[in-house]
């Protein structure tokens, strides 16, 4: 036998011995069951990063989100429009330097189509403390249809670099249980 | 055309491994490896000032200098430390293992010429605060021309040096300096060699466009960017991978006389590298907008998981060969007395062990994890990426490479190895740092720490997060772990400069009264293994312990894989 810097000579394509080859097949099996697990969850889980998604320009995407806004907007909180829309509507998020707009109000339960895209550079949606991910980039909608399970308080926190303020880049979302009143909300609008 | 008398070049006999060496491999392997400890020292000090950065309760630097030295750490050590230590490899696999010669030596220098001078160039520009875009450099983030020009000339430099080791395996081939087959090593070395190919071409095509748009010339979709700038960002890290591979063959050779068990499965899992590994770049886009599922659930699987199943094979036949190897010499006790009475103070053999283990139970059981298209859901962008990649990447390749940097001082440089009592602690340092800090890592990104960010307790913002408060505590550790692994990296560059520059020739005859005092030399240079008996030797029941290991290696991969679908399913619906 030959160690990794020996040159071995004459035929080396042998059987492998058993406890080799039966390694070898455990292996592939479990690299079938990683395999198979992804499309299972397309058709079986509740959690696919799949959406809609389509080319935008930035300039076409901010129109959109600020037709939104104006449809929608409850209020204010820290100069930000507090946004409430209807179940199963379609929610705009804008990501740009250094900020998300608008703070978002969601109901429990219901679902939504989440469009999200930059008007700059990259940047990262990260919903806290859920933790839910996914990349925001200019050019591209990012359409997700989303379910909140909880109720609460939720932040928006930036995880792409996107500049020298990237870590001040924090946003909110508030969900309000299924039939909780809305609360009294400061400079609304309804 | 003048007939030119081809003068024999100059060669020498490596005393240990009985190999030719040509004095210019010689002068190459040393000119890449000083380039690379150099760039070693460079992201190191970035590391360890990113970590007293990230350390809350530090909170050392400004935020503009924490992204200029996260962007100087990035670039140091994925690209600069690690590729110039792979050329060095690559001259070593080559023409030292092959007893052959360097072809076009003058090339050869202007590839390495290319290369420093990309590189001197790239770390002006970070330095000076005119690429302040992180290591991905996602346009449109705009970094000064001469950034990307300068990671071109590298890319030039080092693609010239890898078409010089495929011209080293044909000029070796045509002098017939070697019987029969290329060895594993070599074999391994030109699997990484072709994935360089693979990774530079794609560098080109995203840096050169990048280029001539930082210049306004031409446009850059982010998106496209994207998807090509992981075919270099990720597939750089395959040539470690399997160049890490090729180097865990080499050292259970030189230390303990390890076997190959079968030429055809390892070399046939090399191949299925080649074939496949590259594909894991998709690993960076399961949660953009510009791919679809099939798509995404394709690539990052790597075509149905086929260099998971090669680094699996890898995974059981590295120890069972080293196990085979120990058991043919006589260290025949129970499941696990080969292991025991291995040479634990043969720092080379100690970071062999180390970065195999490490490699597998943390980098690759995340890295296939968090690579799963809906699990990275909850991993994308998180600190569980990082803690990942520092597993596989860190505490796998660079200790490898650190391992194998104890048999290239007293066989290429030779050298003997200085304060040689810190030497053979140093793996157990690294390796115990870098469990540290990338559990501690990985657990905080469980909670959503976000990577890449100067600061989050949210001080400047408009809104506030709160962390779950577990994650003050994780940080803090990741700080402790952090800093060993930077005591053990310290005393790595200590050694290796010091022993390089200053330390006594290796004398003729290697024994341990001849070395000088607070000197040494590894375990397998001192005793080189003994060679076995010619012929075949039967394998039955001579891997048991690998077996045992490998059993529980599976069963942990099973566990953190299920875990993570479950803790997947408690988040918000999306789809």
């Amino acid at each position: 036998m030959n160690t990794g810097l020996q040159s071995p000579t004459g035929v080396w394509w042998k059987p492998a011995h058993r406890a080799e080859t039966i390694w070898v097949r455990i292996a592939f099996a479990w690299c079938m069951v990683l395999f198979a697990m992804m499309p299972l969850w397309h058709l079986k889980g509740g959690q696919n990063p799949a959406g809609i998604r389509g080319r935008v320009t930035p300039a076409a995407f901010e129109q959109r989100a600020q037709e939104f806004i104006a449809a929608y907007k409850v209020g204010e909180e820290n100069g930000f429009a507090l946004v409430e829309p209807p179940p199963g509507a379609d929610v705009y998020l804008i990501a740009r330097m250094w900020q998300w707009e608008p703070v978002l109000r969601l109901r429990k339960d219901a679902q939504y189509t989440l469009h999200l895209s930059s008007v700059d550079v990259n940047h990262g949606f990260s919903l806290m403390p859920v933790n839910l991910n996914f990349q925001v980039v200019p050019g591209y909608d990012y359409a997700l249809r989303i379910t909140p399970t909880t109720a609460g308080e939720f932040s928006l926190v930036c995880n792409e670099f996107c500049g020298i303020n990237h870590h001040a880049m924090i946003g909110r979302l508030i969900v309000l249980d299924t039939d909780a009143a809305p609360p009294a909300t400061p400079g609304g609008t309804r | 055309m003048t007939a030119v008398a081809s003068t024999p070049a100059p060669f020498r006999t490596c005393p240990t491994t009985g190999l030719r060496v040509h004095s210019q491999a010689d002068a190459l392997i040393k000119a890449n490896a000083v380039a690379a400890t150099i760039s070693l020292l460079i992201g190191g000090v970035a590391a360890v000032l990113v970590l007293l950065t990230r350390w809350q309760a530090i909170h050392l630097l400004p935020a503009d200098w924490f992204y200029r030295v996260l962007t100087v750490h990035g670039m140091s050590m994925l690209i600069f430390f690690i590729i110039f230590f792979e050329m060095a490899v690559l001259y070593f696999a080559g023409p030292v293992v092959l007893n052959s010669r360097v072809p076009a030596p003058r090339l050869a220098w202007t590839g390495f010429a290319l290369m420093a001078g990309g590189a001197i160039l790239v770390e002006v520009m970070m330095w000076t605060g005119r690429a302040d875009v992180l290591f991905t450099s996602y346009v449109p983030l705009r970094a000064d021309p001469l950034y990307y020009l300068g990671i071109i000339l590298f890319a030039v430099g080092a693609l010239i040096t890898t078409g010089l080791f495929f011209g080293a395996l044909v000029i070796a081939k045509r002098e017939h300096t070697y019987p029969g087959s290329i060895p594993l090593v070599t074999f391994g070395a030109t699997t990484a060699a072709i994935i360089a190919v693979i990774t530079l071409l794609h560098g080109a095509a995203i840096y050169i466009p990048t280029f001539l748009w930082s210049l306004g010339v031409m446009n850059v979709d982010p998106e496209i960017y994207r998807l090509l700038w992981w075919g270099l960002g990720h597939s750089s890290q395959q040539i470690n991978v399997a160049a890490m591979v090729a180097v865990w063959y080499l050292l259970g050779a030189l230390s303990i006389g390890a076997v190959v068990l079968n030429e055809k499965v390892s070399r046939t899992a090399f191949v299925l590298y080649v074939l496949f590994i590259s594909m894991a770049s998709a690993h960076h886009l399961l949660v953009d907008p510009g791919f679809s599922p099939a798509w995404k659930v394709w690539n990052t699987s790597y075509a149905m998981y086929l260099a998971v199943l090669a680094s699996m094979i890898h995974g059981f036949t590295v120890p069972a060969g080293m196990e085979v190897g120990m058991r043919l010499r006589g260290f025949t006790q129970g499941l696990f007395g080969w292991l025991r009475r291995a040479p634990w103070g043969d720092p080379g053999f100690s970071a062999l062990v180390f970065s195999v283990i490490i490699f597998g139970f943390l980098g690759g059981i995340t890295g296939v994890t968090f690579g799963t298209e809906q699990i990275n859901l909850i991993a994308h962008n998180t600190f569980r990426i990082p803690g990942h990649f520092h597993a596989t990447v860190v505490a796998g390749t660079a200790l490898a490479f650190m391992g194998v940097t104890y048999y290239v001082i007293p066989l290429i440089f030779r050298k003997q190895v200085a304060f040689w009592k810190l030497a053979r602690i140093q793996p157990y340092l690294f390796a115990g740092g870098m469990v540290i800090f990338s559990m501690a890592m990985t657990f905080a990104g469980t909670f959503g720490v976000p990577r890449r960010s100067y600061d989050i307790s949210s001080a400047d913002a408009p809104f506030s997060t709160q962390f779950n408060p577990a994650v003050d505590l994780m940080i803090g550790i990741m700080g402790i772990g952090g800093l060993l692994a930077a005591l053990g990296g310290a005393i790595y560059i200590v050694v290796t400069v010091w022993s390089v520059f200053f330390g006594p020739a290796m004398p003729a005859a290697v024994t341990v009264g001849n070395l000088k005092a607070g000197y040494g030399v590894p375990n397998g240079v001192l005793n080189p293994p003994k060679p076995l008996p010619p012929g075949e030797h039967s394998q039955r029941g001579l891997t048991r312990g690998t077996v045992v290991l490998v059993a529980v290696f599976l069963a942990a991969f099973i566990a953190y894989y299920f875990v993570n679908w479950k803790l997947l399913a408690s988040v918000w619906k999306v789809g």
